[in-house]
């Protein structure tokens, strides 16, 4: 069994995401056991290794042939198996968009397709390995259950909720190793449920992925300027928790934040569930402007693309300002 | 034409047991059985109007699919989903008129409801989609992922040690242009499913023509063989080396290939070979001639028997 410890969390954060995720695999036979995980030659880079040793006869090597695995996953799932399915997330999205749609999407073939490295956290690799767009692919194909967690417990979460959730799930994993913590022990993790981190009547942030971490470090730059933030985590881009988002009504500036492309990502996801509506506070979507980057470490990127917690107050900061 | 130099190289060919009832094999039967699912094939297409359908295709897997589902796989219409059926899976998607033709054979569909093919509200698209009740197990349409499919249902059957049922994938030659055929095949004999049969179906065409000046599958068997699977080549529209075939185990712990030469649009003289009958509409005309054809057919077994 898991345990939600202060010390877990803080070995999962150093193991990064995709540690975090092979931590959950280990679990995953007791959570059910037809629990299979295949992966496209990234066993390793999945954290996985413990989980290859101890359950090999769970663990399918597809080799780099993307498309195949989501072909494979999918004549398993058809036969009982929940298949996890593992590759960086611009190849699970863009590579093998079209066995996604057919088999995820139409077929509703039950695979838990994660995505890693989403993101710039490989940014040094190139634009073929960053994934800015994932989630603007999987939002458009019907039927898919976006999860993209906070943290590492979140991750672990994540995993475990996907695998007993019935039907395809994408999991959006992404940040590195040494992960800054948002939730430093158990907490509530439902599908398709936000969490609302703080209160705050000014403005609303609602932010998914690894950018929750750097909206609560950005509220607190904000509330020493006497600006009160709600910050929510929106870890279940699909489906939306509308709800959620409608809370935030009140507020004079809502604000979505997110590691990927501003269009078709969360804010996409938030302006689509607030466009039908007379009353809505403005919205400023912030993310990684529609391009691509040159190579380079996160750090660099995310200072780059404006989201340090410091750009991110500041950004939030000159639109209060111009909307209050 | 009957070429069976492939098959007769694996010394004493290990035979599998036919279908369950134990009933001999009836190559009479299938012939029978090939002229119905033609005929139910140019009905659908006639019917579906300025729609038309891919008939070139579909009459080429014909012989293939009356073997198969009158022969050779394991299936229960009243419970489709029964754990020891064979997988029947139709990669090549646009070969739906005759698969939907012969499912009425096998019994999952009443013969009245292909009338509804390509209409408004029918189960029965221009491609197929996944659907127990009619035996269909995958929707397929686009191309290169139905042995993927095939793979993922076999590797699943050998872990839980199901050992009776097989999965057969139809793929196209003109599909072997998709990659993902050969990662799939690639990682059928890496993981020794000799639960696994591909069906090649050979027809030499494609949408704009034959394969080779559009893009030349070379030698289609010594590729499969080099991704190490056993090969068989034979006349795709022999029944009884369709059927020999077909009940042929692989070398141990590889997986079977199957390259059946065929012809497009095979019994019907104005499709046969030709370009236009990818996919394409009939005249009353055109349905007039192509029936009589398949009389003129039915006529000279008759006799011939």
């Amino acid at each position: 069994m898991i345990a939600y410890t202060k010390a877990n969390t803080r070995t999962w954060s150093m193991l990064g995401s995709s540690g975090a995720f092979g931590v959950a695999a280990m679990e995953l036979p007791e959570v059910d056991s037809s629990v299979a995980i295949l992966t496209a030659d990234l066993a390793f880079f999945s954290g996985l290794d413990r989980f290859k040793a101890k359950f090999p006869e769970r663990l399918y090597n597809i080799g780099i042939a993307e498309q195949n695995m989501l072909g494979v996953a999918a004549g398993m799932a058809k036969e009982g198996h929940v298949v996890f399915a593992t590759t960086y997330a611009t190849f699970a999205s863009a590579r093998a968009c079209d066995q996604v749609r057919v088999n995820m999407g139409h077929m509703h073939a039950d695979i838990k397709l994660v995505g890693l490295a989403a993101g710039m956290s490989v940014g040094i690799l190139g634009a073929t390995h960053m994934s800015i767009e994932d989630v603007a692919i999987m939002r458009a194909i019907p039927n898919i259950t976006i999860l993209c967690p906070a943290d590492c417990t979140a991750t672990v979460k994540a995993t475990l909720a996907a695998a007993q959730h019935k039907g395809p799930v994408y999991l959006r994993l992404s940040g590195v190793q040494n992960n800054p913590t948002v939730y430093h022990g158990d907490f509530e993790f439902t599908i398709g449920k936000a969490n609302r981190l703080r209160e705050g009547g000014d403005i609303a942030i609602i932010a998914t992925g690894t950018m929750v971490f750097a909206a609560l470090e950005a509220a607190k730059i904000l509330d020493e300027q006497q600006i009160a933030c709600t910050v929510i985590d929106m870890h279940t881009i699909k489906p939306l928790d509308e709800a959620a988002v409608k809370e935030t009504l009140g507020a004079k500036l809502l604000v979505t934040i997110e590691e990927h492309n501003v269009r078709g990502g969360l804010g996409g996801a938030v302006a689509e569930c607030l466009a039908p509506l007379r009353q809505k506070p403005p919205q400023l979507v912030l993310g990684m402007a529609d391009s691509f980057n040159d190579p380079a470490d996160y750090p660099y990127l995310l200072e780059k693309n404006g989201l340090t917690p410091k750009q991110l107050a500041a950004s939030i900061l000159a639109r209060y300002e111009e909307v209050k | 034409m009957h070429d069976n130099t492939a098959a007769a190289a694996i010394e004493a060919p290990v035979r599998l047991a036919p279908r369950s009832d134990g009933r001999a094999f009836d190559a009479e039967r299938c012939r029978a059985a090939a002229r119905q699912i033609r005929r139910n094939v140019l009905k659908m297409t006639l019917g579906a109007g300025p729609l038309g359908s891919h008939a070139g295709g579909a009459l080429s897997m014909v012989e293939i699919l009356s073997v198969l589902y009158l022969d050779v796989l394991r299936y229960d219409v009243k419970n489709p989903l029964w754990e020891q059926r064979d997988r029947f899976i139709l990669s090549k998607g646009h070969g739906a008129p005759s698969f939907y033709a012969a499912l009425v054979l096998a019994g999952f569909l009443e013969e009245s409801e292909l009338a509804t093919f390509k209409s408004n509200e029918t189960r029965l698209y221009g491609h197929p989609a996944m659907n127990p009740d009619l035996g269909i197990e995958f929707s397929s349409g686009s191309l290169g992922q139905g042995l993927s499919l095939g793979v993922g249902s076999a590797l699943a059957l050998k872990a839980r040690s199901n050992d009776t049922s097989r999965v057969f994938v139809l793929v196209g030659d003109g599909e072997c242009n998709e990659g993902s055929v050969w990662e799939a095949a690639m990682s059928a004999a890496h993981y020794g499913l000799s639960n696994l049969v591909a069906i090649v179906d050979r027809n030499g065409m494609q949408y704009d023509g034959f394969t080779e000046p559009v893009m030349n599958t070379g030698d289609l068997a010594g590729k499969w063989r080099s991704f190490g699977w056993t090969v068989l080549e034979i006349d795709g529209h022999d029944v009884n080396a369709v059927h020999e075939a077909l009940t042929t185990a692989a070398d141990v712990g590889k997986p079977l290939a199957i390259v059946a030469r065929t012809i497009r649009g095979k019994g019907v003289s104005f499709m046969e070979n030709a370009r236009a009958w990818h996919h394409s509409r009939l005249t009353q005309a055109m349905f007039d001639q192509a029936m009589a054809e398949q009389d003129e057919a039915e006529l000279a077994a008759s006799k011939k028997s």
